[in-house]
């Protein structure tokens, strides 16, 4: 394959790791809010390029649409407005910086010295149907212990997030009278 | 484009969330981190189920870690609400009263 698909497909590229490195470096915390969905957004693409339209769909759906309103609204809800241009202290910069870049220089060397046995040719073919089948069918178990691991994160996070100390009586649950 | 230029990607997008795990205080931002590491391992995790196997199992696995991705998320943020709620702060070094 070349041509646009190539072309888009090393934009979809830069987009990614640049966001991730302005994640990793931007001040701000809104901004690197910012940046982590223009990453999350090129890693949809990037599942586009590898046939997985359901996992980019999902991506979209669960990762924009929900982790990061989440993160946004816990930046909100836990800065004052007026401080928000120093509400990202960093430190151990340069000691960081050697052992991700040196691991980063590792990972590259082996996954470009390493032949894997990649089989020729590539297929492009709908992938939502075989997932929902093997779903209901070979991985069922795994898939009901996801459902009550979510239902169970569920009650815990709002049982977190309610203010304490009214326990019972007047608590923010209740009807209005 | 090819297996070796995802992976690299998918190192890439490691090392960009351990840097910000590594320096960040912010709680919230070490939870960025995190989730960009999720990312790169389910990178991974398809474009081996792409190139190499060719069966769906890579994919499937990749759901189950956007499921649990979410369910961390959202139990670690109202943590971190709470945490701002008892300490007013939601930095990870201020939160240090259990240690003896």
């Amino acid at each position: 394959m070349n041509g646009p698909a190539d072309l888009i497909f090393y934009i979809l590229a830069a987009l990614t790791v640049g966001s991730a490195i302005l994640v990793a470096i931007l001040p701000n915390i809104v901004y690197s809010a910012i940046a982590l969905l223009f990453a999350f957004a090129g890693v949809a693409g990037l599942y586009v390029f590898l046939s997985a339209d359901f996992l980019a769909a999902t991506q979209v759906l669960v990762y924009v649409g929900g982790i990061l309103i989440l993160i946004l609204f816990a930046v909100f809800l836990s800065h004052r407005i007026s401080d928000v241009k120093l509400s990202n202290p960093a430190r151990f910069h340069w000691q960081a910086a050697f052992i991700c870049l040196s691991l980063f220089g590792v990972l590259s060397y082996t996954v470009v010295s390493t032949s894997f046995p990649v089989k020729p040719g590539t297929v492009y073919q709908p992938s939502t149907a075989e997932i929902g089948e093997l779903l209901m069918t070979r991985y069922l178990l795994p898939f009901e212990v996801a459902s009550v691991l979510l239902l169970a994160a569920l009650i815990g996070a709002a049982l977190l997030s309610r203010p304490e100390g009214r326990k019972g009586t007047s608590s923010d649950m209740e009807e209005p009278k | 484009m090819g297996m070796d230029k995802l992976l690299v990607i998918g190192a890439a997008l490691f090392c960009c969330g351990l840097y910000t795990i590594l320096t960040r205080r912010n709680a919230v931002a070490v939870l960025m981190g995190v989730e960009l590491i999720l990312n790169a391992a389910n990178v991974n995790f398809v474009a081996f189920s792409h190139y190499v196997s060719r069966v769906i199992g890579g994919q499937i696995f990749a759901v189950f870690v956007i499921v649990l991705a979410a369910a961390e998320a959202a139990v670690a943020l109202a943590i971190f609400l709470r945490l701002y709620a008892t300490t007013g702060t939601v930095e990870v070094d201020t939160a240090d009263e259990l240690k003896g």
